[in-house]
């Protein structure tokens, strides 16, 4: 009687790449919400149109390659970036921004390095960057969150991301514009005279920080990616920023609070950071990994020309990681701590 | 409570035993035909003993163990060898062996044996021979002869003895089922190995999901101190190097054995199997073989005869062939699947795992690797198998083994976790196999660059002996000049340039410079073709006395080196005939000398004799002479001489004839006169 021959192991595992996709998918809803309580349905537009422009793009580039459409559109891989960049974005962006950061970010950034797994950066992060160097005014024009001004309805998020000429939308300086601007307040005073300040950190930023922190969470629970680069990446940075708080001088680098719920801090310590194709490996690759990370955030907020700066900070570590991996090989079973011998 | 460690990685697979251990061990029976594989174990195969048609009875060596790592192989019931061939054996490619086959008589009459029950008194050496005469292999899986893991180097000093009751592969109940059942059994083998190795310390590790099995072996063992160790469940805890971490806390040096550490382990199948062989005498020719998954109808365990047929007991167990599609032997993670139900079982078989689609699916194509670091997570030797997946797709095999390739176990704890479905084990198996032929390949060039370094030098040596040689004469003969000079004597040397210039002059005076060396030439040919053919014919006998294969050209060689001295000989010969013929027109080359003084004095006496008796003195001479050259000429034409040599002759006798004419001529005229 013929058999079926298969190699060892014959037992596999529930993890799947597309169930570790939707997991990150699904991770990113309670931050979703959050900035569209904040910001409006600004977010939520980003989301959906950029999702088609990634489905379109990937099947594309697959086209273009010969590869099968159905088997790789399922991995959910295009939608993952679409989500994280579109996150990234200002609500209430153009379209066309929209469409040119994810065309970036899945042909330039994934499949023209060999589509999901062979990517060295980032894509979303590789999609905000160019956009953010080609299109400064409208990568920084973040709207009043709920409660500081008037909240675009539905219809007119819809105007502004399609017919951007007609859409007049407000906009205003997030609080890490405000700290980068200071040279004169008190952190007290400088709370005091802007509104954009709340409890810790920024109004609506520090809930959208706590939101993607529960995301997170969740996928550590869920066994997505293991807690080092995250982790070191926010030790880092709260230690940094502890060292440098100054007692709240007008010299002061904001209270490490400050730093670990604003801006995307969350959102880039558990979605961006933990990215695996793009990251260093071995455990203590990632830790070093996660804790440069950290340390470029703080360095490019504070003395660097750009408000936010988890995108740089990222592909420029993007860059480091098989070198970190190089040296950071984890000692085998059987030999001694120094690599290559026994 | 004793500390336990912990070993990187694993993973928690579906365990699935609870299905096989519901029954007690069943007996297979015995099939009507038994194939045994002369080589069940890893080392050197054993060669048969026994003849196609001879009776055999159950017990009886059929095969002989070949060196120290290789074991016997025993007839598992009574019968007759029908063939000794190759048959399709339970090896992951489907390869044919060697195997004997015997169809059982029905009878299962035992050989004689008997066993030591008091085996205190047994010396070390005595129990290992009895083992490895047991044909005892490591039943866990691997087959190392056991009485080769037993054998340790006398100072090495083993502190702890760890029986493998681990059994961390799913659906496996083997071992459990044996606790459950002849946990006695255990214990009494276990107390046979301490005294074999005697170590400080003997530990039974036995995973924590076994509550009956551990309860039988700590009832078994309450007397002693042999210590039954439970440690959480996780696979592979069960691999000889992690129950060794999770016991003691040491890792085995890569590429060492576990007594570098001070440990020999055995597996609990091994210790009944030594059990049963020290104490009733009887070799390995059954053992429990789990039969599982959801193909068949009772899952159970089996005390089955080595040599059964998978077909066969499947069958007891109730297999369904339409629910399945593949018959695994061993376990999900680590076992193979089988080409065809006609393989025998072995001494390593310790399950037979016969999954539906549902249970074990077919895995689905492969998707792009994420480096999501779940297979580093998972993987007990802490690789980075991801990475090493990577360098395996492009075969960058000097990067796979800087990441220690050859420290992989092939636990397959990598491709379970990997979420793309990537066959990571199936990767690095490929690389090992294929790194160990570079190797191999590699091995062969360099002892051919080895050997063709050394004939290079070897010739070389010769070339400076002989350089060598030659500037030892040659300094010698400046010193003897020197010598020579010194004392006053003439110098050989010198001697040599004058003898040979004189020697010269001579010639052209006489005028018979080119026969002179002509005939020389002739003579030096001779002289060195008969040495040549000496030299030739000494080597020619001594090929034929080593009856080297050089024999026949060796003797072409001579044959033709033989001819060519017959012909050279003839040449001399003719030559200094016709050499004799022309001698007083051309002084011969002996003595030129004294063939000018011979003419000198001819004349001389020519001169004082009358006209008429010279031309008679002459007429005689002449006619002699043309004796001579016609029976020359004669005897070249018989022996068919070439032509030249023919044509010269000719000559000579015609000029002989006219010059007889004249002096016939000169005569008459002279009496005349």
């Amino acid at each position: 009687m013929a058999l079926m021959r298969l190699t060892s192991p014959h037992a596999h595992g529930p993890m799947s790449t597309q169930r570790v996709m939707q997991n990150v998918l699904l991770a990113t809803v309670p931050g979703i919400i959050v900035l569209t309580h904040f910001f409006g349905f600004g977010t939520l537009i980003n989301i959906v149109w950029g999702s088609i422009v990634a489905l379109a793009c990937e099947a594309l580039a697959l086209k273009l390659r010969r590869r099968p459409l159905g088997f790789y559109l399922k991995d959910c891989s295009a939608l993952v970036t679409a989500f994280l960049l579109c996150i990234a974005l200002p609500p209430n962006s153009p379209w066309w921004l929209i469409a040119v950061g994810i065309a970036s970010s899945i042909l330039l950034a994934k499949q023209l390095y060999g589509g999901l797994g062979y990517n060295p950066f980032n894509p979303a992060m590789v999609g905000y960057v160019i956009l953010l160097i080609s299109f400064p005014i409208q990568m920084t024009a973040w709207g009043p969150p709920r409660g500081l001004g008037e909240l675009p309805g539905l219809m007119e998020s819809l105007q502004a991301c399609f017919t951007p000429a007609a859409y007049d939308g407000t906009t205003m300086a997030t609080p890490l514009d405000l700290l980068k601007q200071n040279d004169s307040l008190l952190i007290k005073d400088l709370w005091g005279q802007y509104p954009q300040f709340g409890r810790w950190s920024g109004v609506g930023w520090e809930w959208a920080n706590i939101a993607f922190l529960a995301g997170g969470a969740w996928l550590l629970y869920q066994r997505i990616f293991t807690w080092h680069a995250p982790i070191a990446m926010l030790v880092s940075l709260g230690l940094l920023a502890a060292i440098f708080y100054d007692g709240g001088s007008s010299a002061s680098g904001g209270s490490p609070l400050f730093h670990l719920l604003g801006g995307a801090t969350m959102f880039g310590a558990f979605f961006i950071v933990t990215d695996p194709v793009s990251s260093a490996v071995s455990v203590r690759g990632r830790l070093i990994f996660g804790a440069l990370i950290g340390v470029l955030i703080y360095t490019i907020r504070i003395e660097g020309n750009y408000p936010d700066s988890v995108a740089f900070a990222v592909l420029i570590m993007n860059f480091a990681a098989p070198f970190i991996d190089y040296y950071t090989q984890p000692r085998t079973y059987g030999h001694s701590n120094k690599r290559g011998e026994k | 409570m004793r500390k336990i460690f912990d070993f990187h990685g694993g993973i928690h697979p579906p365990e699935n035993k609870h299905q096989s251990v519901r029954t007690p061990i069943a007996n297979a029976g015995i099939p009507p035909e038994l194939i045994m594989p002369l080589s069940q174990h890893i080392g050197a195969p054993a060669s048969p003993v026994v003849v196609i048609g001879e009776h055999v009875l159950k017990g009886q060596i059929i095969a002989e163990a070949r060196g120290f790592v290789s074991v016997p192989v025993h007839a598992p019931t009574s019968g007759t060898v029908l063939a000794i061939e190759e048959r399709l054996i339970a090896h992951p490619s489907g390869y044919l062996a060697p195997c004997i086959v015997i169809t059982a008589d029905g009878r299962d009459e035992w050989a004689e044996h008997s066993g030591t029950p008091n085996y205190q008194d047994l010396g070390t050496g005595d129990l290992i021979n009895i083992i490895h005469n047991a044909g005892i292999a490591g039943m866990g899986g691997a087959g190392f002869p056991s009485a080769v893991k037993l054998s340790v180097k006398p100072d090495t000093q083993i502190k702890t003895l760890i029986i493998n009751g681990t059994e961390c592969e799913p659906y496996i109940t083997a071992d459990d089922i044996l606790m459950r059942e002849r946990a006695d059994e255990i214990i009494e083998g276990t107390k046979i190995l301490r005294q074999i190795i005697s170590p400080e310390e003997t530990l039974i590790g036995v995973e924590d999901n076994k509550p009956e099995g551990i309860a039988a072996l700590r009832a078994a063992a309450q007397d002693t101190d042999i210590e039954i160790v439970t440690f959480p469940t996780k696979y592979p805890s069960g691999g000889e190097k992690q129950l060794i971490e999770i016991l003691t806390g040491e890792q085995v040096p890569s590429g060492g054995l576990p007594s570098e550490v001070g440990v020999v382990c055995q597996n609990i199948g091994s210790t009944v199997a030594i059990f049963n062989a020290v104490v009733r005498g009887q070799p390995l020719i059954s053992r429990i073989t789990t039969v599982t998954g959801e193909s068949v109808r009772e899952p159970q365990n089996f005390e089955v005869l080595i040599g059964t047929p998978v077909q066969y007991l499947i069958e007891k167990a109730g297999y369904q062939c339409e629910k399945s599609n593949r018959l695994i032997m061993g376990g999900p993670m680590m076992g193979f699947t089988i080409p065809d139900t006609d393989v025998p079982i072995v001494k390593t078989t310790n399950c037979l795992l016969a999954p539906s689609e549902t249970e074990l699916s077919t895995p689905p194509p492969a998707q792009a690797c994420i480096r999501c670091g779940m297979c580093a997570e998972a993987c007990p030797a802490s690789l980075l198998p991801q990475q090493m997946f990577w360098f395996a797709q492009g075969k960058e095999f000097e990067k796979l083994e800087e990441h220690n390739l050859f420290d992989c176990i092939e636990c397959g704890a990598c491709s379970f976790a990997c979420p793309s479905n990537i066959p990571l084990v199936q990767y690095y198996r490929a690389s090992k196999a294929e790194i160990l032929q570079m190797r191999r390949d590699h091995e062969i060039a360099e002892q051919s660059r080895i050997r063709f370094e050394a004939r290079q030098q070897r010739l070389e040596q010769a070339e400076q002996d002989k350089e060598a040689k030659r500037a030892a004469r040659k300094i010698a003969a400046q010193q003897r000049a020197d010598a020579a000079q010194e004392s006053g004597a003439e110098d050989p040397i010198q001697a040599a340039i004058d003898r040979a210039k004189t020697k010269k002059a001579a010639q052209q005076q006489a005028g018979g410079a080119g026969e002179e060396n002509e005939l020389e030439k002739l003579e030096k040919l001779v002289v060195s073709t008969s040495k040549r053919l000496d030299t030739a014919s000494a080597k020619l006998e001594q090929a034929k006395t080593d009856n080297s294969d050089l024999v026949a050209a060796l003797q072409k060689g001579v044959d033709k080196t033989r001819d060519k001295l017959a012909a050279a000989e003839q040449a001399l010969k003719d030559y200094q005939h016709s050499v004799d013929t022309n001698s007083s027109e051309q002084p011969s080359a002996g003595g030129a000398q004294a063939a000018i003084e011979k003419a000198m004095q001819a004349r001389a006496a020519e001169a004082s004799l009358s006209p008429q008796q010279k031309a008679r003195l002459d007429l005689e001479k002449l006619q002699k002479r043309l004796q001579k050259s016609e029976a020359a000429l004669v005897q070249s034409k018989e022996k068919g001489d070439e032509e030249k040599i023919i044509d010269a002759l000719e000559s000579t006798v015609a000029r002989l004839r006219t010059k007889i004419n004249a002096a016939q001529q000169q005569l008459s005229d002279a009496k005349d006169a």
